[in-house]
């Protein structure tokens, strides 16, 4: 989101992004060595203007890009960092619900929920009946 | 929708996948204010949380809280959150009209009796039965009758919440806040009250102030009970801390102009075209709780002092009668100038006359020729 | 009473009341003075008693060198915690705004971080002096009850001031509301205690020059 209108935001105000770096180091760190892993929501910090934007260039992204479509689209990016991941969600009218940051392996939310895979089962128990 | 599924029910109905309700629950965490590790929780309390039904009352109100509340057409968080409650009685959402109306609120309470949530916005006139009626029903009269089976008691915006706008100086009407109504007029209950006045007077009370309240906030109070059935942590006033628990001066964005005293001197110099701080154009920021500076208005687009505009601490009591929005928290609200110039003709005027009091003392001593002594010069 | 509430009883009746009290008692006391009038010197003036008067303002400003190697340590603290009162009450953004909304004009003012920093000495200033007045034998012996409340009332605004701008934290009202109260205890006790020395010393260097001058001599 860019701010057109006639306030010049100076550009020293990014004093959220370095402390938010260090804590993504540290997260990573954590990862490394236990394996635990950390969610940073991104709306619980007073960003500037133009700071989630600063944020979401330092992180950049990596290999891996997965889109979900679930009540509105939700971005899952993994950054340039590997096990730092990007994760946004947004409604059916492309409106930001959330913006997190998951230092994990894989975030959780692409993982197959046991839920949908007993519904797909019956699914594909109904499927295979009308087949054969 | 069924009143008794759950909120999984009907999100499943809704062919909503397990993704989905989790995205969704980490939505609503974010919404409040939860830390992400609270989501699991969150979830497993959804799932099997029932539809509360809700009756909401407006009283001396502008609409303007349901104005935002209401700004969701997608299913958005807050629209499923809102179609997870069973509104049963709302004046400018319900379809029904005149007695049906009242009707179906008689008929939500007796149903839900000590379940229902209340919904309250604009304030209560308790200068005059007159000033405002539903139906034919006194706004006092409903809130007794209807606070009296409730679970708790939701005070939307600042007029339920403080008295508002209606209860700014001269307060023409008797305008009370909700708080204050049942505190002073449990005693005086009419026949048609089904509880005592000490129930009444411990009915808890949620205050979600703000002219209007950011509607991120009052959904994420209704969210709360939804999800845990319980009251959020409440400050002094009677607000949930996590949203109210900040002042916007500890979070605003433009602090760091405040420390260095980089201020703007008008709406259009050069301080204000660099974003620097509001102080002097009257920001009440630093006397007022509210979660603008972070979770900001229109879905996060921005808050008014970032679009260049004091704040007008519009979720504190008596903002409207705070001296002025426009002027500076340190400058007095009265006009000290005239007082000081009388202050000095007064002076003036006491000064000469018991200077030549003293005057005429000291001739008179002189000429009786009296001595000073130790006593004179120690006085 | 509720924070705000109070807050604004603070900002307006009392803040009037304050300094209705501290205009008037200023003025009529400064009145008072002038009107004693001096006994007539009879003698055939020397020199002039109008510039005498107007030199030794300004010369007074600047310690005596005896004096200064006699009493460093007062003169020292003195000068230091009176430019710091100077500086955070009348260089201070947030008061120049207090001051322009009575006078009807204002000044520049300085970095709030330079502000900041001279409330810092001007409070350890203050502590320091009212240790050694404690324990100085002669001046414990001379200290009276004013002397003490003298030092309180200007010590307060200060600290408090200082609290309410850093702390502006859980109750923010009240610390900026007890920050102003504390200003108005010292505005409504000025005109009747020592702090009218910060008029009077004009009038006493004044005299001193006049009367030197007059004789011709300086003072």
């Amino acid at each position: 989101m860019t701010h057109s209108f006639n306030i010049e935001t100076d550009a020293g105000l990014t004093h959220n992004v370095q402390p938010l770096m260090h804590e993504i180091r540290h997260a990573v760190q954590a990862l490394l060595d236990t394996g635990e892993t950390t969610v940073i929501d991104l709306r619980s910090l007073p960003l500037a203007p133009g700071e989630l934007e600063v944020i979401e260039a330092t992180l950049g992204r990596g290999e891996v890009n997965a889109v979900l479509e679930a009540m509105g689209p939700s971005e899952i990016s993994e950054t340039v960092f590997p096990g730092v991941w990007l994760v946004r969600h947004f409604n059916a009218d492309k409106q930001v619900m959330g913006v997190f940051v998951e230092i994990t392996r894989m975030p959780s939310l692409l993982l197959s929920q046991n839920e949908d895979i007993a519904d797909g089962l019956r699914q594909l128990d109904e499927k295979l009946e009308t087949m054969f | 929708m069924k009143k008794d599924q759950t909120l999984g029910e009907v999100l499943r109905s809704r062919k909503i996948s397990r993704r989905g309700f989790l995205k969704f629950c980490a939505a609503t965490a974010s919404l409040m204010a939860l830390p992400p590790s609270m989501i699991p929780a969150i979830a497993r309390a959804l799932e099997n949380a029932r539809r509360p039904s809700v009756i909401w009352l407006s009283f001396q109100e502008c609409t303007g809280c349901t104005e935002s509340l209401t700004r969701s057409h997608a299913p958005t968080v807050e629209g499923l959150i809102f179609e997870s409650i069973s509104l049963d009685y709302h004046h400018t959402l319900q379809a029904a009209s005149g007695e049906a109306a009242e009707a179906a609120r008689e008929a939500a309470m007796q149903e839900n009796w000590g379940e229902y949530l209340l919904v309250v916005d604009g304030s209560i006139p308790a200068g005059g039965a007159g000033f405002s009626t539903i139906a034919g029903i006194s706004n006092m009269d409903m809130l007794l009758e209807t606070a009296a089976g409730a679970a708790a008691i939701i005070a939307v915006g600042s007029c339920a919440a403080f008295g508002g706008i209606p209860a700014a100086k001269p307060n023409p009407t008797g305008a009370l806040s909700v708080a204050e109504l049942l505190q002073g007029y449990a005693d005086q209950l009419p026949d048609t009250v089904n509880a005592t006045a000490s129930e009444l007077k411990s009915k808890p009370i949620i205050n979600v102030p703000g002219c209007p309240p950011i509607p991120v906030v009052i959904t994420g109070v209704l969210t709360h009970f939804l999800t845990f059935g319980t009251i959020p942590e409440l400050d002094a006033l009677s607000r949930p801390k996590v949203f109210y628990g900040n002042s916007i001066h500890d979070r605003c964005y433009r602090r760091p102009f405040y420390d260095r005293g980089q201020f703007a001197e008008t709406f259009d110099d050069e301080g204000a075209k660099k974003g620097w701080c509001l102080y002097k154009l009257g920001c009440k920021g630093p006397t007022t709780f509210n979660a603008c500076a972070t979770a900001k208005w229109n879905d996060g687009t921005s808050f008014p002092i970032e679009s260049g505009h004091p704040c007008l601490g519009c979720s504190e009591p008596d903002f409207w009668d705070a001296g002025g929005f426009y002027k500076a928290l340190s400058t007095p609200t009265e006009d000290i100038s005239r007082a000081a110039v009388y202050a000095v003709a007064a002076g003036a005027a006491a000064g000469v006359a018991l200077g030549a009091a003293n005057r005429a003392k000291k001739s008179k001593a002189a000429k009786n020729h009296q001595k000073v002594s130790i006593d004179d010069l120690e006085k | 009473m509720t924070d705000t509430e109070f807050l604004l009883w603070v900002r307006g009746p009392a803040f009037e009341i304050a300094t209705i009290i501290f205009t008037l008692g200023v003025v009529l006391r400064i009145l008072e003075i002038v009107f004693l009038g001096r006994k007539a010197n009879l003698a055939e003036a020397r020199g002039s008693a109008t510039a005498g008067g107007i030199r030794t303002i300004i010369t007074r400003s600047v310690p005596e060198s005896g004096t200064f190697k006699r009493s460093t340590f007062v003169i020292v603290a003195g000068y230091l915690f009176h430019i710091g009162l100077f500086v955070t009450i009348f260089l201070f953004a947030p008061h120049i705004l207090t001051f322009e909304s009575v006078l009807g004009f204002s000044w520049p003012a300085l970095p709030t971080a330079i502000v900041d920093a001279t409330a810092v000495v001007t409070v350890i200033t203050l502590l320091v002096v009212l240790i050694h007045r404690m324990q100085d034998p002669v001046m414990r012996f001379l200290s009276g009850f004013q002397d003490y409340l003298v030092w309180l009332v200007t010590f307060l605004p200060l600290v408090t001031g200082y609290i309410a701008f850093h702390r502006v934290g859980p109750a923010p009202q009240m610390l900026i509301a007890i920050h102003i109260l504390s200003v108005e205890a010292l505005m409504v006790l000025f005109p009747f205690t020592k702090l009218m020395h910060a008029f009077t010393l004009f009038m006493s260097r004044w005299y001193n020059g006049a009367i030197s001058g007059y004789r011709g001599v300086n003072s």
